[in-house]
């Protein structure tokens, strides 16, 4: 009896091992300060959202942790050789979705069709974009209104997800989300990606499952059986889920709790700079605010009331203080890692409070104002804090502010509502186009047309306009380039955004865990493999 | 010679209070005494803050950031600034803002106890004496409002008021909001315990002769009645008050309180939370030790209150 059950249980083991690979597999789970606002692949162009999203969807190509940009669902692309304005993508074959359906061209059409919709939240990836054709079934074009060369850098923000599943489910439109629309996408979700949806309860937990028959299976490790994402907003509550066991990995780590994370046993901490800036936005082209106590006017309108709050903000103690050295200083709502970026855009103004009270003296102000602030409490590291030490730095000059802080479901919505529900407000952008013209086209062109979502400034200028949308069309790159700096020259002149710090960030895990800093905040966990116990 | 024996002089007010039962039940209670005597000093500093707090923690322009996270009694690294209780990450004055603080909580919590004392007393007269339907809509009323916890109900008129009022007046209202949402948690108890004695005091022969000579309902029932009911709601309005000023740091510790600009010890007690891993414990602690002193020392008070008026426990 007992041999035999032994020789049962090594050959159990022997083909477990056979099956696994030898590999060893778990479960995780995952934890952030905020829930991904929705699972609509276009509802939300929002890094926690895409985060998520990008473990059931996928698009044409992929980007890694550093942002190297490679094939992911399209093999290969090019503009073709005797038309400057389209771009072919080759799809890999053999592909199906998570109900069965087999992945063609079809799916690809209808994704950037639906991506390009008046209520996506993506539809200022594809301004350039003409139209999207099948030409096989493996084979796509993508026609620009004038010739695009860098096209193929917005591909991997856009996900593609099923026709069939959804003109059969009525999720044919992207979600509108800033007026609270839903649509079966928003709950429900049918993709070509390594984890299958099992349940989501908003706000609560979202547990996916391995995709056995993920088509890349052979190139990445996929070792997570069970991937489950819980937000967990207080701090100190996500800091001890993952001290006491109960998540294994923890992204939006506080950074007053890294030293301790570093130093507790069977921890690893990881850092790196992220590809995002954090910033605040005003309402620059209002007649009247509605939030201050200036009547008939706008201060912020002031360009020199812009430079002024500019100068008030000590950069250096919100990094020392707040941020606790985690933070870059910067004088541009540009990350370094975007093509653009020079040393010179990135100097910040000196801290002088005595020259900014002179500004606003000058512009008509020399007892301040009162206005009010909106900023997030959930999104980004310490988006408080540096709320709450700005006000005080304000202060100094004498603009009395008044903060709300909220949770960012809210927060987002008042910024993209049309007209925006704020008249100052914080936000961050990352740059998954590693591309100045992303910035431009959310955050400074005018809001017209599938440009300027995010620009909840009023700030519009016909020449800035016409300028970006040149952009999309310029093929020599050293003439694209020199635009991009003349359009930033001015726009850094104009003070439109009061630009605070480039994030860093720190990823903690339980020690069978090595999650290198993903530089869009946006971990892959297909590529997640275990080590010891 | 005989000496006059001056007649004794009739005891003063103060005299005849002291010797009456109540005092000494009170003196006889070293608890009490302790409790109220904390409690006093705990209101006295809410009340003179900005005489005795050595910063003013609601002036965000007074505020240095590189003052943040200074330890207790001990110099600040940078600016060597020494802190009583130490500073949060905004280099905010622990002590003052602990001073100020609970003068917020304190406040909102008399004015909440206020409201839905003047809500529940009314609402419970009118049950209490007109009867009949009136009666049983306010009771049934109550009823339903007992049945949900009273934070549950704070944060939906929290939540409403939001929805209503203009964004620019928002934080300005916050304030009143925050005494209406929990004033109006807390109203069916003083509605059922007036309406209660109500029913038993109509009936009394007093009534009926202020009735007889002519008096309308609502004079009797506030200058006849009312006087005869107010003992419980003291009783209940003083524990209350406890918890009022739990229940605005529970709103505030979720975030939908104060503004952190000017923080009530509940949202201190948020701010501090977030450093319990890090080594900042008395971001925590001293803003937590004050809540509950506060809270301790008024539901002592209150406890030995109930204690006294209730005839059956002499």
């Amino acid at each position: 009896m007992k041999p035999r059950f032994l020789t049962l249980a090594a050959a159990l083991l022997g083909a477990s091992v056979l099956a696994l690979g030898a590999a060893d597999a778990r479960p995780l789970k995952w934890a952030r300060s905020g829930d991904a606002l929705t699972l609509d692949p276009h509802g939300q162009n929002e890094g926690p959202t895409t985060a998520l999203n990008q473990h059931i969807y996928e698009g044409l190509t992929e980007r890694d942790h550093t942002g190297k940009l490679g094939p992911l669902l399209a093999t290969s692309w090019r503009v073709l050789p005797n038309d400057p304005t389209t771009w072919e993508f080759k799809l890999q074959s053999g592909i199906k979705f998570h109900d069965g359906a087999p992945f063609t061209a079809d799916d690809v059409v209808f994704s950037y069709e639906r991506a390009m919709q008046p209520t996506s939240d993506f539809k200022g990836y594809l301004s350039s974009v003409e139209k999207v054709s099948k030409v096989d079934d493996l084979t796509v074009h993508i026609k620009t209104k004038g010739p695009n060369p860098l096209l193929v850098n917005n591909t991997e923000s856009i996900r593609i997800l099923s026709k069939a599943w959804a003109e059969k489910n009525n999720a044919v439109k992207a979600q509108d989300f800033k007026n609270k629309e839903e649509n079966f996408a928003v709950r429900n979700a049918n993709g070509t990606g390594p984890f299958i949806l099992v349940s989501r309860e908003t706000d609560v937990k979202t547990v996916m499952k391995r995709n056995d028959g993920y088509w890349n299976k052979a190139k990445v490790p996929l070792e997570v059986t069970e991937l489950t994402f819980v937000p967990i907003k207080q701090d100190a509550t996500r800091v001890a889920a993952l001290l006491s066991g109960e998540v294994d990995f923890v992204q939006d780590v506080p950074v007053q709790d890294i030293a301790r994370l570093k130093s507790a046993p069977k921890m690893r901490v990881t850092s790196g700079a992220e590809n995002r800036t954090i910033f605040f936005g005003m309402d620059v082209a209002s007649a009247d605010l509605k939030g201050d106590d200036v009547q008939g006017k706008n201060p912020f309108a002031d360009k020199r009331v812009r430079q002024a709050l500019n100068m008030a903000i000590n950069r250096g103690a919100i990094q020392r203080v707040v941020m606790r050295g985690e933070s870059v200083p910067t004088g541009i709502i540009m990350p370094p890692f975007v093509n653009g970026w020079t040393k010179e855009l990135d100097a910040a103004p000196a801290t002088d409070v005595a020259k900014a009270k002179a500004l606003l003296a000058e512009a008509g102000y020399p007892n301040g104002f009162s206005t009010t602030l909106h900023c997030p409490n959930d999104r980004y590291v310490n988006d408080e804090g540096i709320c709450q030490a700005a006000v005080g730095m304000f202060g100094q000059i004498g603009v009395k502010v008044n903060l709300v802080s909220q949770s960012k479901s809210i927060h987002f919505t008042l910024i993209q509502k049309n007209p925006p529900e704020t008249e100052f407000y914080l936000v961050g952008w990352g740059v998954p186009t590693y591309d100045s013209d992303y910035i431009f086209s959310f955050m400074y062109h005018s809001r017209t047309g599938s440009r300027g979502s995010w620009n909840a400034t009023g700030y519009k200028d016909a020449e800035i306009d016409s300028m970006i949308q040149s952009l999309s069309q310029e093929i020599d790159i050293a003439k694209r380039d020199a635009t991009i700096s003349k359009i930033w020259t001015k726009l850094k002149d104009e003070t439109i955004y009061l630009p605070i710090h480039h994030q860093a960030l720190s990823y903690a895990m339980n020690s069978s865990l090595d999650i290198p800093v993903d530089v869009a905040n946006s971990p892959k966990l297909k590529m997640v493999s275990f080590k010891g116990s | 010679m005989t000496t006059a024996v001056p007649p004794a002089k009739p005891p003063g007010r103060l005299a005849r209070w002291w010797d009456s039962d109540i005092a000494f039940s009170f003196r006889s209670s070293p608890v009490t005494v302790m409790a109220t005597l904390l409690a006093l000093l705990l209101v006295l500093a809410a009340v003179a803050a900005p005489l005795i707090a050595p910063y003013d923690p609601f002036d965000p322009a007074s505020l240095d950031l590189s003052d943040g996270f200074s330890k207790p009694m001990e110099p600040n690294e940078i600016t060597g600034k020494v802190f009583w209780l130490g500073s949060d990450g905004q280099g905010r004055d622990i002590f003052s803002a602990i001073l100020y603080g609970s003068r917020i909580s304190l406040l909102v919590g008399a004015a909440s106890v206020l409201f839905s004392l003047v809500i529940g007393v009314g609402l419970g007269l009118v049950a209490g004496y007109v009867g009949g339907r009136t009666e049983a809509l306010i009771m049934r009323v109550a009823d339903i409002q007992l049945s949900f916890p009273a934070i549950l109900v704070a944060l939906l008129v929290f939540g409403v008021a939001r929805g209503l009022i203009p964004p620019a007046l928002q934080e300005r209202a916050t304030l009143f909001v925050l005494v209406a949402a929990i004033g109006l948690s807390n109203w069916a108890q003083y509605a059922r315990t007036v309406r209660g004695s109500t029913l038993v005091e109509k009936n009394k022969v007093y009534v009926d002769a202020a009735r007889l000579i002519g008096l309308k309902a609502w004079p009797v029932m506030l200058k006849h009645v009312l006087p005869n009911v107010a003992g419980p709601v003291l009783v209940i309005a003083t524990i209350n008050l406890a918890l009022a000023v739990i229940e605005e740091a529970t709103l505030s510790f979720l975030g939908v309180g104060m503004p952190p600009t000017q923080p009530s010890l509940g949202t201190l007690i948020r701010f501090g939370q977030q450093y319990l891993f890090s080594g900042e414990w008395w971001i925590l602690l001293f803003p937590s030790l004050v809540l509950v002193l506060l809270a301790l020392s008024i539901n002592l008070f209150g406890d030995w209150l109930r204690d006294a008026l209730n005839p059956k426990l002499r």
